[in-house]
Protein backbone atom coordinates (compact mmCIF):
# COMPACT_ATOMS: atom_id res chain seq x y z
CA UNK A 1 0.00 0.00 0.00
CA UNK A 2 1.29 3.31 -0.61
CA UNK A 3 -0.16 6.98 -0.37
CA UNK A 4 -2.47 7.71 2.20
CA UNK A 5 -4.25 5.32 4.06
CA UNK A 6 -8.32 4.69 3.54
CA UNK A 7 -9.75 7.12 6.48
CA UNK A 8 -12.48 5.10 8.17
CA UNK A 9 -14.91 6.08 10.64
CA UNK A 10 -14.09 5.80 14.20
CA UNK A 11 -15.84 2.57 15.38
CA UNK A 12 -17.74 3.81 18.63
CA UNK A 13 -15.36 2.58 21.42
CA UNK A 14 -17.07 -0.22 23.53
CA UNK A 15 -16.75 1.08 27.12
CA UNK A 16 -19.13 1.86 30.25
CA UNK A 17 -19.79 5.26 31.41
CA UNK A 18 -18.75 6.55 34.67
CA UNK A 19 -22.57 6.68 36.25
CA UNK A 20 -22.66 2.81 35.16
CA UNK A 21 -19.03 1.88 36.33
CA UNK A 22 -20.21 2.84 40.19
CA UNK A 23 -23.59 1.24 39.77
CA UNK A 24 -24.92 -0.96 42.56
CA UNK A 25 -28.33 -2.31 42.87
CA UNK A 26 -30.53 -0.01 45.23
CA UNK A 27 -33.77 -1.24 45.61
CA UNK A 28 -34.90 1.97 47.23
CA UNK A 29 -33.50 5.11 46.73
CA UNK A 30 -33.73 7.25 49.50
CA UNK A 31 -35.46 9.73 47.59
CA UNK A 32 -38.26 7.58 46.33
CA UNK A 33 -38.68 5.85 50.10
CA UNK A 34 -38.68 9.54 51.71
CA UNK A 35 -41.36 10.75 49.24
CA UNK A 36 -43.72 8.23 49.38
CA UNK A 37 -43.45 7.96 53.32
CA UNK A 38 -44.34 11.59 53.41
CA UNK A 39 -47.63 10.81 51.11
CA UNK A 40 -48.37 8.23 53.36
CA UNK A 41 -47.44 10.66 56.52
CA UNK A 42 -49.15 13.29 54.86
CA UNK A 43 -52.34 11.70 54.15
CA UNK A 44 -52.44 10.25 57.29
CA UNK A 45 -52.26 13.77 59.10
CA UNK A 46 -54.71 15.44 57.04
CA UNK A 47 -57.09 12.56 57.12
CA UNK A 48 -56.68 12.87 61.02
CA UNK A 49 -57.19 16.72 61.52
CA UNK A 50 -60.22 16.27 59.22
CA UNK A 51 -61.86 13.82 61.89
CA UNK A 52 -60.81 15.34 64.33
CA UNK A 53 -63.10 18.56 63.23
CA UNK A 54 -66.05 16.58 62.15
CA UNK A 55 -66.46 13.44 63.55
CA UNK A 56 -67.77 12.08 66.87
CA UNK A 57 -65.57 11.40 69.74
CA UNK A 58 -64.76 7.41 70.72
CA UNK A 59 -63.36 6.08 67.51
CA UNK A 60 -59.72 5.01 66.64
CA UNK A 61 -57.29 6.57 65.58
CA UNK A 62 -56.68 6.41 61.74
CA UNK A 63 -53.27 4.75 61.92
CA UNK A 64 -55.02 2.01 64.84
CA UNK A 65 -57.66 1.79 61.83
CA UNK A 66 -55.43 1.24 59.43
CA UNK A 67 -52.94 -1.48 61.57
CA UNK A 68 -56.58 -2.93 62.35
CA UNK A 69 -57.07 -3.74 58.91
CA UNK A 70 -53.49 -4.21 57.96
CA UNK A 71 -52.96 -8.16 57.88
CA UNK A 72 -56.33 -8.81 56.11
CA UNK A 73 -55.11 -6.68 53.38
CA UNK A 74 -51.88 -8.17 53.24
CA UNK A 75 -52.85 -11.78 53.89
CA UNK A 76 -56.63 -12.32 53.35
CA UNK A 77 -59.04 -13.58 55.70
CA UNK A 78 -57.80 -16.08 58.31
CA UNK A 79 -57.82 -19.47 56.53
CA UNK A 80 -58.65 -18.25 53.22
CA UNK A 81 -56.60 -17.28 50.19
CA UNK A 82 -56.68 -13.76 49.41
CA UNK A 83 -55.24 -9.79 49.80
CA UNK A 84 -51.85 -8.88 48.68
CA UNK A 85 -50.23 -12.43 49.02
CA UNK A 86 -52.99 -13.55 46.16
CA UNK A 87 -52.32 -10.36 43.89
CA UNK A 88 -48.13 -11.43 43.86
CA UNK A 89 -49.29 -15.51 43.73
CA UNK A 90 -51.59 -14.43 40.79
CA UNK A 91 -49.27 -11.67 39.08
CA UNK A 92 -46.42 -14.74 39.47
CA UNK A 93 -49.49 -17.59 37.48
CA UNK A 94 -50.49 -15.13 35.39
CA UNK A 95 -46.80 -14.09 33.68
CA UNK A 96 -45.57 -17.72 33.99
CA UNK A 97 -48.53 -19.06 31.97
CA UNK A 98 -48.60 -16.25 29.71
CA UNK A 99 -44.43 -16.22 29.11
CA UNK A 100 -44.68 -20.03 28.53
CA UNK A 101 -47.80 -19.07 25.82
CA UNK A 102 -46.40 -16.40 24.14
CA UNK A 103 -42.63 -17.91 23.46
CA UNK A 104 -44.78 -20.20 21.86
CA UNK A 105 -47.14 -17.89 19.82
CA UNK A 106 -43.91 -15.25 19.38
CA UNK A 107 -42.32 -18.10 17.95
CA UNK A 108 -45.67 -18.46 15.31
CA UNK A 109 -44.86 -15.10 14.98
CA UNK A 110 -41.61 -15.62 13.22
CA UNK A 111 -42.10 -19.33 11.53
CA UNK A 112 -41.00 -19.59 8.15
CA UNK A 113 -44.52 -21.33 7.20
CA UNK A 114 -47.23 -18.58 5.87
CA UNK A 115 -50.02 -20.16 7.55
CA UNK A 116 -49.04 -20.26 11.04
CA UNK A 117 -47.57 -16.96 10.94
CA UNK A 118 -50.72 -15.57 10.32
CA UNK A 119 -52.58 -17.01 12.79
CA UNK A 120 -49.73 -16.30 15.57
CA UNK A 121 -50.34 -12.91 14.15
CA UNK A 122 -54.54 -12.62 14.50
CA UNK A 123 -53.80 -14.02 17.59
CA UNK A 124 -51.22 -11.46 18.78
CA UNK A 125 -53.27 -8.39 17.64
CA UNK A 126 -56.72 -10.00 18.94
CA UNK A 127 -54.99 -10.16 22.91
CA UNK A 128 -52.69 -7.41 22.36
CA UNK A 129 -55.56 -5.01 21.74
CA UNK A 130 -58.23 -5.62 23.63
CA UNK A 131 -58.52 -4.04 27.24
CA UNK A 132 -57.40 -6.11 29.86
CA UNK A 133 -60.53 -6.16 31.62
CA UNK A 134 -63.14 -7.08 29.11
CA UNK A 135 -60.35 -10.16 28.55
CA UNK A 136 -60.77 -10.74 32.28
CA UNK A 137 -64.87 -10.66 32.05
CA UNK A 138 -64.89 -12.93 28.86
CA UNK A 139 -62.82 -15.70 30.73
CA UNK A 140 -64.75 -15.91 33.75
CA UNK A 141 -68.34 -16.24 31.71
CA UNK A 142 -66.64 -18.64 29.36
CA UNK A 143 -65.18 -20.74 31.95
CA UNK A 144 -67.63 -23.30 33.89
CA UNK A 145 -67.08 -22.95 38.13
CA UNK A 146 -66.10 -26.73 37.84
CA UNK A 147 -65.12 -29.19 35.30
CA UNK A 148 -65.83 -32.93 35.47
CA UNK A 149 -62.84 -35.00 34.66
CA UNK A 150 -63.88 -38.81 34.74
CA UNK A 151 -65.32 -38.95 37.81
CA UNK A 152 -63.12 -35.93 39.34
CA UNK A 153 -64.77 -32.93 39.75
CA UNK A 154 -62.53 -29.89 39.88
CA UNK A 155 -63.85 -26.73 41.04
CA UNK A 156 -62.58 -23.40 39.33
CA UNK A 157 -61.79 -20.86 41.75
CA UNK A 158 -62.72 -17.21 40.60
CA UNK A 159 -58.56 -16.83 41.44
CA UNK A 160 -57.84 -19.32 39.36
CA UNK A 161 -60.12 -17.92 35.93
CA UNK A 162 -59.05 -14.28 36.70
CA UNK A 163 -55.11 -15.76 36.58
CA UNK A 164 -56.42 -17.04 33.14
CA UNK A 165 -57.79 -13.85 31.70
CA UNK A 166 -55.11 -12.20 32.67
CA UNK A 167 -52.57 -14.37 31.44
CA UNK A 168 -53.63 -13.86 27.93
CA UNK A 169 -52.50 -10.40 27.61
CA UNK A 170 -49.32 -11.54 28.95
CA UNK A 171 -49.12 -13.70 26.55
CA UNK A 172 -49.64 -11.40 23.51
CA UNK A 173 -47.22 -9.10 25.10
CA UNK A 174 -44.45 -11.61 25.44
CA UNK A 175 -45.06 -12.87 21.88
CA UNK A 176 -44.46 -9.48 20.51
CA UNK A 177 -41.65 -9.06 22.88
CA UNK A 178 -39.80 -12.03 21.46
CA UNK A 179 -40.82 -11.18 17.89
CA UNK A 180 -39.18 -7.69 18.55
CA UNK A 181 -35.95 -8.81 20.46
CA UNK A 182 -35.51 -11.43 17.43
CA UNK A 183 -35.72 -8.85 14.73
CA UNK A 184 -32.92 -6.89 16.49
CA UNK A 185 -30.44 -9.48 16.26
CA UNK A 186 -28.41 -8.02 13.46
CA UNK A 187 -29.18 -10.34 10.29
CA UNK A 188 -25.04 -10.64 9.62
CA UNK A 189 -25.85 -13.31 12.83
CA UNK A 190 -28.48 -15.01 10.43
CA UNK A 191 -26.20 -14.71 7.43
CA UNK A 192 -22.84 -16.42 9.32
CA UNK A 193 -24.85 -19.00 10.99
CA UNK A 194 -26.18 -19.93 7.25
CA UNK A 195 -22.70 -19.34 5.68
CA UNK A 196 -21.82 -22.29 7.85
CA UNK A 197 -24.50 -24.29 6.76
CA UNK A 198 -26.58 -24.19 10.15
CA UNK A 199 -30.39 -24.75 9.29
CA UNK A 200 -32.72 -22.53 10.30
CA UNK A 201 -34.20 -24.21 13.42
CA UNK A 202 -30.32 -24.83 14.83
CA UNK A 203 -29.63 -21.03 13.50
CA UNK A 204 -32.68 -20.28 15.61
CA UNK A 205 -32.13 -22.08 18.34
CA UNK A 206 -28.24 -21.60 19.07
CA UNK A 207 -27.60 -18.43 17.79
CA UNK A 208 -30.26 -15.97 17.41
CA UNK A 209 -32.32 -17.63 20.40
CA UNK A 210 -29.63 -17.47 23.07
CA UNK A 211 -28.85 -13.82 22.14
CA UNK A 212 -32.55 -12.78 22.79
CA UNK A 213 -32.60 -13.90 26.08
CA UNK A 214 -30.67 -10.67 27.30
CA UNK A 215 -32.31 -8.67 25.25
CA UNK A 216 -35.80 -9.82 26.60
CA UNK A 217 -34.75 -9.34 30.67
CA UNK A 218 -35.90 -5.87 30.65
CA UNK A 219 -39.01 -5.58 28.97
CA UNK A 220 -40.43 -8.89 30.43
CA UNK A 221 -39.70 -7.65 33.86
CA UNK A 222 -41.38 -4.36 32.43
CA UNK A 223 -44.68 -6.46 31.61
CA UNK A 224 -44.50 -7.95 35.33
CA UNK A 225 -44.90 -4.93 37.03
CA UNK A 226 -47.47 -3.59 34.56
CA UNK A 227 -49.33 -6.85 35.01
CA UNK A 228 -48.82 -6.99 39.19
CA UNK A 229 -50.28 -2.88 39.37
CA UNK A 230 -53.42 -4.83 37.04
CA UNK A 231 -54.40 -7.39 39.52
CA UNK A 232 -56.51 -4.72 41.46
CA UNK A 233 -58.71 -5.53 38.16
CA UNK A 234 -59.88 -8.87 39.47
CA UNK A 235 -61.13 -7.42 42.48
CA UNK A 236 -64.62 -6.52 40.11
CA UNK A 237 -64.88 -10.04 39.51
CA UNK A 238 -65.12 -10.87 42.78
CA UNK A 239 -61.59 -12.49 44.06
CA UNK A 240 -61.08 -11.44 47.03
CA UNK A 241 -57.66 -9.19 46.54
CA UNK A 242 -56.11 -6.68 48.23
CA UNK A 243 -58.86 -4.66 46.98
CA UNK A 244 -61.60 -6.07 47.33
CA UNK A 245 -60.67 -6.67 51.25
CA UNK A 246 -59.47 -2.58 51.45
CA UNK A 247 -63.09 -1.76 49.55
CA UNK A 248 -64.81 -4.53 52.61
CA UNK A 249 -63.20 -2.84 55.34
CA UNK A 250 -63.70 1.00 54.16
CA UNK A 251 -67.68 -0.55 53.76
CA UNK A 252 -67.62 -1.82 57.77
CA UNK A 253 -66.03 1.00 58.94
CA UNK A 254 -68.41 3.51 57.28
CA UNK A 255 -66.32 6.02 57.69
CA UNK A 256 -65.24 8.75 54.62
CA UNK A 257 -61.94 10.05 56.78
CA UNK A 258 -60.44 6.42 56.18
CA UNK A 259 -60.76 6.67 52.80
CA UNK A 260 -57.80 8.10 51.52
CA UNK A 261 -55.87 6.70 54.39
CA UNK A 262 -57.05 3.06 53.04
CA UNK A 263 -56.40 3.90 48.96
CA UNK A 264 -53.05 5.70 49.88
CA UNK A 265 -52.16 2.48 52.04
CA UNK A 266 -53.54 0.21 49.24
CA UNK A 267 -50.98 2.51 46.38
CA UNK A 268 -47.78 2.25 49.43
CA UNK A 269 -48.07 -1.42 49.33
CA UNK A 270 -47.81 -1.97 45.54
CA UNK A 271 -45.81 0.58 45.04
CA UNK A 272 -43.08 -0.84 47.82
CA UNK A 273 -43.46 -4.33 45.56
CA UNK A 274 -43.30 -2.64 42.15
CA UNK A 275 -40.68 -0.19 42.51
CA UNK A 276 -37.66 -2.78 43.14
CA UNK A 277 -38.78 -3.97 39.80
CA UNK A 278 -38.77 -1.07 38.35
CA UNK A 279 -35.33 -0.51 39.53
CA UNK A 280 -33.57 -3.97 39.15
CA UNK A 281 -34.95 -3.90 34.92
CA UNK A 282 -33.25 -0.39 34.84
CA UNK A 283 -30.05 -1.92 36.36
CA UNK A 284 -30.43 -5.00 34.04
CA UNK A 285 -31.43 -2.91 31.15
CA UNK A 286 -27.86 -0.80 31.51
CA UNK A 287 -25.47 -4.09 31.85
CA UNK A 288 -27.29 -5.88 28.78
CA UNK A 289 -27.17 -2.32 26.73
CA UNK A 290 -23.44 -1.81 27.13
CA UNK A 291 -22.08 -5.16 26.26
CA UNK A 292 -22.83 -7.44 23.38
CA UNK B 1 -20.71 -31.38 -1.12
CA UNK B 2 -19.30 -34.32 -3.23
CA UNK B 3 -18.19 -32.96 -6.86
CA UNK B 4 -20.38 -33.41 -10.00
CA UNK B 5 -19.10 -36.91 -11.24
CA UNK B 6 -18.51 -34.86 -14.67
CA UNK B 7 -16.50 -32.25 -12.56
CA UNK B 8 -12.73 -32.96 -12.92
CA UNK B 9 -10.02 -30.79 -10.42
CA UNK B 10 -8.43 -29.15 -14.10
CA UNK B 11 -11.59 -27.33 -14.56
CA UNK B 12 -13.27 -24.55 -12.73
CA UNK B 13 -13.96 -24.92 -9.32
CA UNK B 14 -16.25 -21.85 -9.43
CA UNK B 15 -17.59 -21.00 -12.88
CA UNK B 16 -20.05 -17.75 -13.28
CA UNK B 17 -21.49 -17.59 -16.20
CA UNK B 18 -23.78 -14.24 -17.64
CA UNK B 19 -25.32 -14.03 -14.17
CA UNK B 20 -27.63 -11.25 -13.22
CA UNK B 21 -29.94 -9.53 -10.46
CA UNK B 22 -32.04 -7.21 -8.94
CA UNK B 23 -32.76 -5.79 -6.27
CA UNK B 24 -36.20 -4.48 -6.89
CA UNK B 25 -35.96 -1.93 -9.64
CA UNK B 26 -32.01 -1.58 -8.92
CA UNK B 27 -30.17 -4.43 -10.99
CA UNK B 28 -26.67 -4.77 -9.16
CA UNK B 29 -25.50 -7.92 -11.46
CA UNK B 30 -25.99 -7.13 -15.16
CA UNK B 31 -24.44 -10.21 -16.84
CA UNK B 32 -21.02 -11.03 -14.48
CA UNK B 33 -19.23 -14.03 -15.93
CA UNK B 34 -15.60 -15.50 -14.11
CA UNK B 35 -13.95 -18.53 -13.50
CA UNK B 36 -11.75 -19.79 -10.04
CA UNK B 37 -9.39 -22.70 -10.68
CA UNK B 38 -8.84 -24.89 -7.79
CA UNK B 39 -5.74 -22.94 -5.80
CA UNK B 40 -6.06 -19.85 -7.48
CA UNK B 41 -6.60 -16.36 -5.51
CA UNK B 42 -9.06 -14.14 -7.07
CA UNK B 43 -9.59 -10.43 -6.30
CA UNK B 44 -12.61 -8.45 -7.65
CA UNK B 45 -12.33 -5.01 -6.56
CA UNK B 46 -14.39 -2.22 -7.89
CA UNK B 47 -16.26 1.37 -5.85
CA UNK B 48 -19.08 0.32 -3.36
CA UNK B 49 -21.87 -0.29 -4.77
CA UNK B 50 -20.69 -2.16 -7.81
CA UNK B 51 -22.28 -5.27 -7.29
CA UNK B 52 -18.93 -7.07 -5.60
CA UNK B 53 -20.60 -8.06 -1.99
CA UNK B 54 -23.79 -9.24 -3.70
CA UNK B 55 -21.97 -11.61 -6.76
CA UNK B 56 -19.86 -13.47 -2.99
CA UNK B 57 -23.23 -14.10 -1.77
CA UNK B 58 -24.83 -15.66 -4.96
CA UNK B 59 -21.82 -18.14 -4.65
CA UNK B 60 -23.45 -19.68 -1.66
CA UNK B 61 -26.85 -19.28 -2.29
CA UNK B 62 -27.01 -16.53 0.36
CA UNK B 63 -28.89 -14.16 -2.53
CA UNK B 64 -30.38 -15.97 -5.45
CA UNK B 65 -29.84 -15.03 -8.44
CA UNK B 66 -32.28 -13.88 -11.31
CA UNK B 67 -30.85 -15.54 -14.85
CA UNK B 68 -27.20 -16.99 -15.64
CA UNK B 69 -25.68 -20.01 -13.48
CA UNK B 70 -22.94 -20.39 -11.07
CA UNK B 71 -21.53 -23.44 -10.70
CA UNK B 72 -18.97 -24.82 -7.68
CA UNK B 73 -17.18 -28.07 -8.14
CA UNK B 74 -19.37 -28.74 -11.02
CA UNK B 75 -22.68 -28.58 -9.02
CA UNK B 76 -25.30 -26.05 -10.29
CA UNK B 77 -25.60 -23.61 -6.83
CA UNK B 78 -29.25 -22.46 -7.89
CA UNK B 79 -30.52 -25.36 -8.77
CA UNK B 80 -33.92 -25.81 -6.40
CA UNK B 81 -33.17 -29.76 -6.19
CA UNK B 82 -29.05 -28.83 -4.74
CA UNK B 83 -28.85 -29.00 -1.02
CA UNK B 84 -27.85 -25.44 -0.18
CA UNK B 85 -26.40 -26.69 3.17
CA UNK B 86 -24.05 -29.64 1.61
CA UNK B 87 -23.00 -26.33 -0.64
CA UNK B 88 -22.18 -23.87 2.11
CA UNK B 89 -20.08 -27.07 3.90
CA UNK B 90 -18.05 -26.78 0.69
CA UNK B 91 -17.92 -22.96 0.70
CA UNK B 92 -16.36 -20.51 3.89
CA UNK B 93 -17.16 -17.01 4.07
CA UNK B 94 -15.90 -14.39 6.05
CA UNK B 95 -18.22 -11.08 6.47
CA UNK B 96 -16.95 -6.92 6.79
CA UNK B 97 -18.45 -6.95 10.18
CA UNK B 98 -16.78 -10.77 11.44
CA UNK B 99 -20.03 -11.60 13.01
CA UNK B 100 -19.13 -14.28 15.29
CA UNK B 101 -21.36 -15.36 18.01
CA UNK B 102 -21.06 -12.85 21.07
CA UNK B 103 -22.82 -15.64 23.12
CA UNK B 104 -19.76 -17.87 22.39
CA UNK B 105 -15.99 -18.20 23.47
CA UNK B 106 -13.54 -17.75 20.38
CA UNK B 107 -13.20 -21.77 20.77
CA UNK B 108 -16.43 -22.04 20.77
CA UNK B 109 -17.21 -20.21 17.69
CA UNK B 110 -15.00 -22.26 15.94
CA UNK B 111 -16.40 -25.35 17.09
CA UNK B 112 -19.79 -25.55 16.65
CA UNK B 113 -20.52 -25.83 12.92
CA UNK B 114 -18.19 -29.02 12.94
CA UNK B 115 -20.34 -30.08 15.73
CA UNK B 116 -23.68 -29.57 14.77
CA UNK B 117 -23.64 -29.62 11.12
CA UNK B 118 -20.87 -32.00 10.22
CA UNK B 119 -22.01 -33.76 13.63
CA UNK B 120 -17.92 -34.81 14.73
CA UNK B 121 -16.99 -35.79 17.95
CA UNK B 122 -16.39 -33.08 20.23
CA UNK B 123 -12.55 -34.53 21.26
CA UNK B 124 -11.65 -34.36 17.74
CA UNK B 125 -12.93 -31.13 16.87
CA UNK B 126 -11.81 -29.34 19.81
CA UNK B 127 -8.15 -30.46 18.96
CA UNK B 128 -8.49 -29.26 15.06
CA UNK B 129 -10.58 -26.18 16.78
CA UNK B 130 -7.07 -25.15 18.76
CA UNK B 131 -4.62 -26.10 16.00
CA UNK B 132 -6.63 -23.23 13.86
CA UNK B 133 -6.71 -20.74 16.66
CA UNK B 134 -2.81 -21.53 16.23
CA UNK B 135 -2.95 -21.04 12.80
CA UNK B 136 -4.12 -17.47 12.80
CA UNK B 137 -2.31 -17.01 15.75
CA UNK B 138 -4.30 -16.29 18.51
CA UNK B 139 -3.14 -18.90 20.76
CA UNK B 140 -4.26 -17.82 24.30
CA UNK B 141 -7.36 -16.61 23.37
CA UNK B 142 -9.30 -19.62 23.29
CA UNK B 143 -11.88 -18.66 26.23
CA UNK B 144 -12.32 -14.88 25.14
CA UNK B 145 -15.70 -13.96 23.88
CA UNK B 146 -15.53 -11.59 21.01
CA UNK B 147 -16.56 -8.52 22.68
CA UNK B 148 -12.94 -9.13 24.77
CA UNK B 149 -11.01 -9.26 21.39
CA UNK B 150 -9.75 -6.43 18.75
CA UNK B 151 -11.78 -6.58 15.54
CA UNK B 152 -8.44 -8.31 13.73
CA UNK B 153 -8.52 -10.35 16.04
CA UNK B 154 -12.31 -11.09 16.03
CA UNK B 155 -11.93 -11.67 12.34
CA UNK B 156 -9.25 -14.00 12.69
CA UNK B 157 -11.23 -15.96 14.87
CA UNK B 158 -13.88 -15.55 11.87
CA UNK B 159 -11.54 -17.20 9.74
CA UNK B 160 -10.74 -20.04 11.85
CA UNK B 161 -14.36 -20.58 11.71
CA UNK B 162 -14.57 -21.13 8.45
CA UNK B 163 -11.82 -22.88 8.11
CA UNK B 164 -12.95 -25.15 10.87
CA UNK B 165 -15.74 -26.63 8.01
CA UNK B 166 -12.80 -27.76 5.89
CA UNK B 167 -14.12 -25.62 2.63
CA UNK B 168 -12.79 -26.03 -1.21
CA UNK B 169 -13.30 -22.20 -1.55
CA UNK B 170 -13.08 -19.38 0.42
CA UNK B 171 -15.05 -16.33 0.27
CA UNK B 172 -14.16 -12.94 2.08
CA UNK B 173 -15.96 -10.17 1.84
CA UNK B 174 -14.23 -6.79 2.50
CA UNK B 175 -12.66 -8.40 5.58
CA UNK B 176 -10.77 -6.21 6.39
CA UNK B 177 -13.01 -3.10 5.91
CA UNK B 178 -14.13 -2.43 8.97
CA UNK B 179 -10.93 -2.71 10.49
CA UNK B 180 -8.42 -0.29 12.71
CA UNK B 181 -6.04 0.31 10.39
CA UNK B 182 -3.23 -1.28 12.83
CA UNK B 183 -4.96 -4.33 12.96
CA UNK B 184 -5.67 -4.52 8.97
CA UNK B 185 -1.90 -6.01 8.75
CA UNK B 186 -2.50 -9.41 10.90
CA UNK B 187 -5.62 -10.27 9.03
CA UNK B 188 -4.19 -10.10 6.13
CA UNK B 189 -1.24 -12.01 6.86
CA UNK B 190 -3.52 -14.62 7.84
CA UNK B 191 -5.14 -14.76 4.45
CA UNK B 192 -1.72 -14.77 2.86
CA UNK B 193 -0.79 -17.82 4.52
CA UNK B 194 -3.98 -19.41 3.62
CA UNK B 195 -3.28 -18.59 0.09
CA UNK B 196 0.14 -20.12 -0.10
CA UNK B 197 -0.56 -23.35 1.36
CA UNK B 198 -3.20 -23.74 -1.74
CA UNK B 199 -6.28 -22.14 -0.60
CA UNK B 200 -8.95 -21.46 -3.49
CA UNK B 201 -9.64 -17.90 -2.46
CA UNK B 202 -12.02 -14.84 -3.35
CA UNK B 203 -11.52 -11.75 -2.22
CA UNK B 204 -13.77 -8.40 -2.74
CA UNK B 205 -11.12 -5.82 -1.24
CA UNK B 206 -9.89 -2.90 -1.19
CA UNK B 207 -6.25 -3.43 -0.20
CA UNK B 208 -4.55 -2.43 -3.69
CA UNK B 209 -1.64 -3.21 -2.44
CA UNK B 210 -2.64 -6.78 -1.24
CA UNK B 211 -4.82 -7.73 -3.86
CA UNK B 212 -1.51 -7.43 -6.32
CA UNK B 213 0.81 -9.10 -4.45
CA UNK B 214 -1.63 -11.91 -3.62
CA UNK B 215 -3.51 -12.07 -6.41
CA UNK B 216 -3.47 -14.37 -9.07
CA UNK B 217 -6.26 -12.45 -11.03
CA UNK B 218 -7.55 -8.98 -10.58
CA UNK B 219 -11.36 -8.33 -11.36
CA UNK B 220 -12.61 -4.43 -11.73
CA UNK B 221 -15.91 -4.03 -11.40
CA UNK B 222 -18.43 -1.05 -11.90
CA UNK B 223 -22.21 -1.09 -12.41
CA UNK B 224 -22.92 -4.49 -11.98
CA UNK B 225 -20.23 -5.27 -15.02
CA UNK B 226 -16.94 -6.76 -14.84
CA UNK B 227 -14.77 -3.73 -16.93
CA UNK B 228 -11.70 -5.90 -17.17
CA UNK B 229 -9.64 -8.20 -16.02
CA UNK B 230 -6.44 -9.49 -15.86
CA UNK B 231 -3.27 -10.56 -14.09
CA UNK B 232 -2.08 -8.25 -11.34
CA UNK B 233 1.17 -7.28 -12.74
CA UNK B 234 -0.37 -5.93 -15.96
CA UNK B 235 -3.83 -4.88 -14.50
CA UNK B 236 -1.83 -2.52 -12.43
CA UNK B 237 0.65 -1.40 -14.62
CA UNK B 238 -1.82 -0.73 -17.61
CA UNK B 239 -4.87 -0.97 -16.96
CA UNK B 240 -6.89 -0.70 -20.50
CA UNK B 241 -10.31 1.00 -19.57
CA UNK B 242 -10.76 4.79 -18.42
CA UNK B 243 -13.04 3.95 -15.84
CA UNK B 244 -10.28 1.37 -14.27
CA UNK B 245 -8.01 4.00 -14.52
CA UNK B 246 -9.74 6.21 -12.61
CA UNK B 247 -10.52 4.04 -10.19
CA UNK B 248 -7.25 2.74 -9.49
CA UNK B 249 -6.01 6.65 -9.81
CA UNK B 250 -8.06 7.63 -7.08
CA UNK B 251 -7.47 4.45 -4.29
CA UNK B 252 -3.73 4.22 -5.49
Amino acid sequence: MKGTPIRRAPLAPIERTSYDSGWRLQAFTPNALVIVSALLVLVIAASTAYAQIGGPAGRLGILDSISKWLPLILFGPPREFGGMVLNIAVSFLAMAIGTVMGAGLGLGLISTHTGIRSAAWGATQFFRNAPWLVLLFFVMLLTPFQVKIGGFTIPLPAWIKATAGLSLPVMANVAEILRGAVNSIPTGQWESAESLAFSRSQTLWRIILPQCVKRMAAPWMNLYAILTMSTPLISIVGVNDAMTLTQDALAAEQRTELLMPMYTLLLVLFFFYCYPIARWTLRIERTYSVKT
Amino acid sequence: MSADPKWTPDQPIVSIVDVHKSFGKVEVLKGVSLDVRKGEVVCIIGPSGSGKSTLLRCINALVSIDSGSIKVAGREVHDAALDKLALRRNVGMVFQQYNLFPHKTALENVMMAPMLVLKRQRTEVEEHARQLIKKVRLSGKEDAYPGELSGGQQQRVAIARSLAMNPGVMLFDEVTAALDPETVKEVLVTIRDLAEEGMTCMLVTHEMGFAREIGDHIYFTDHGVIVEHGAPETFFKDAQDSRTREFLSQIL
